[in-house]
């Protein structure tokens, strides 16, 4: 097999022009899709038997809750790169990665609080699924000050992919949580081996609106990595002719 | 102290700090969570505390709610299908609650083994349909007589 793909990706020159033409095509399309599925959820698919329509905060709840984590394990594995391969890309991808991730693990918690004040009767319980959620905004948000608060960049780099790595072990109790525990959020609605506890008219939408944050959330932190690399790379040449050329 | 020591010193505090405390998040979550709610069962065989705050969980049992007619105290039982105990409540019920419902309630078990409760809260269930889908499917259900569906997984 060919590796050199790998090694190419580990340089944050070759990253920049690969990626500069699909941050705001990846961007513009996540808009479209969350604004056509959060419409399409919100306005025209059904209210639920029970919930009524305070399910539908759904279309937002999930796909930053699933995101949130599943950008939490990028995270992790760019720190195992790094701390492996010391590939320079990774670092500049965990500092663009871990504010979104954040934000979108603290829309999570606020959605999911909003929700759970009609349904539930409660904003917040200290349950498994809900405790293991905030952890998981608080490791983002550690990540985040540990990066700001170290001048030197190469301690900084090795310390954020060390958290990062060391914050995985959060994701499995936040995935089986709600299935080994008892719990008062409820379980999985979508899993691999069953259907989903949903019709397709509820659930159609969800996935517009999921795929929708996918792009969205890819054109965003492209755009984040590559102003970092602009930054980190200011004193090579290649970035001043880039700088030339195009203006800032 | 040498400033690279102190940066040292002050990261790997910061991690250990970091760490902790997501640490002993997790395993308060845990530790009240092995107990979020005590089953019927549990309460019945005398597992749960008496006197204790406790949450109980259950499922509302059909034709078991009995309201005061002045105020807003109101009797149920929840059941795990097992046993059955009583809660009483004083207050107001979230909108999920009914019959047949899964809840979690916060209070206090006396003597009695009555469950005096100060917060109800409605559990849901992983299902979502259309209100018509639900109908079409009570419907369906009556048609061929009783039958025990949702009965485990929806509490």
């Amino acid at each position: 097999m060919n590796w050199m793909w790998f090694h190419k990706l580990g340089s944050p020159k070759w990253f920049f022009f690969r990626t500069k033409a699909w941050a705001l095509p990846l961007f513009s399309l996540g808009c479209v899709g969350l604004i056509v599925g959060l419409i399409w959820g919100l306005a025209f698919a059904p209210a639920d038997y029970q919930q009524g329509n305070s399910f539908r905060i759904i279309y937002m709840h999930v796909p930053v809750a699933i995101l949130a984590q599943s950008c939490y394990f990028a995270l992790g594995v760019a720190g195992f790169v790094f701390l492996v391969w010391q590939m320079k890309i990774a670092p500049i991808f965990i500092k663009a990665m871990a504010p979104v991730g954040a934000i979108m693990a603290l829309i999570a918690l606020v959605s999911g609080a909003i929700w759970g004040k009609p349904t539930w009767g409660t904003w917040w319980v200290w349950d498994a699924r809900l405790t293991s959620v905030l952890v998981l905004f608080f490791l983002y948000m550690g990540i985040i000050a540990l990066q700001k608060a170290l001048d030197d960049p190469v301690l900084a780099n090795k310390a954020v992919a060390v958290i990062s790595v060391v914050g995985l072990i959060n994701l499995p109790i936040i995935k089986y949580s709600v299935v080994l525990l008892e719990t008062l959020h409820q379980g999985p609605t979508f899993t691999l081996t069953k259907k989903p506890e949903m019709p397709p008219e509820m659930w159609l939408p969800l996935l517009v609106c999921m795929i929708g944050m996918c792009f969205f959330v890819a054109g965003l932190v492209i755009w984040r990595m590559q102003s970092e690399i602009l930054q980190r790379e200011h004193r090579t040449s290649w970035v001043r002719e880039e700088v030339m050329k195009n203006g800032l | 102290m040498h400033p690279v020591r102190k940066k040292r010193l002050f990261v790997i505090s910061a991690i250990v700090l970091i760490l902790g405390a997501a640490v002993t998040l997790v395993m308060y979550a845990l530790q009240q969570n092995i107990n979020l709610f005590y089953s019927p069962t549990q309460i019945v065989m005398g597992e749960a505390p008496r006197n204790a705050t406790i949450r109980a969980g259950g499922m509302v049992v059909n034709g078991s709610v009995k309201r005061h007619s002045e105020t807003l105290a109101v009797v149920f039982e929840t059941t795990d299908f097992q046993h059955t105990i009583t809660i009483e409540y004083r207050g107001i019920l979230p909108d999920l609650f009914r019959e047949g419902q899964g809840i979690v309630a916060q209070g206090q078990l006396n003597d009695d083994g009555v469950f005096i409760a100060t917060e109800v809260l409605a559990k849901h269930d992983e299902k979502y349909m259309p209100p018509e889908v639900s109908e079409a499917v009570k419907n369906a259900q009556s048609a061929m007589g009783e039958t025990k569906v949702n009965s485990q997984s929806t509490y």
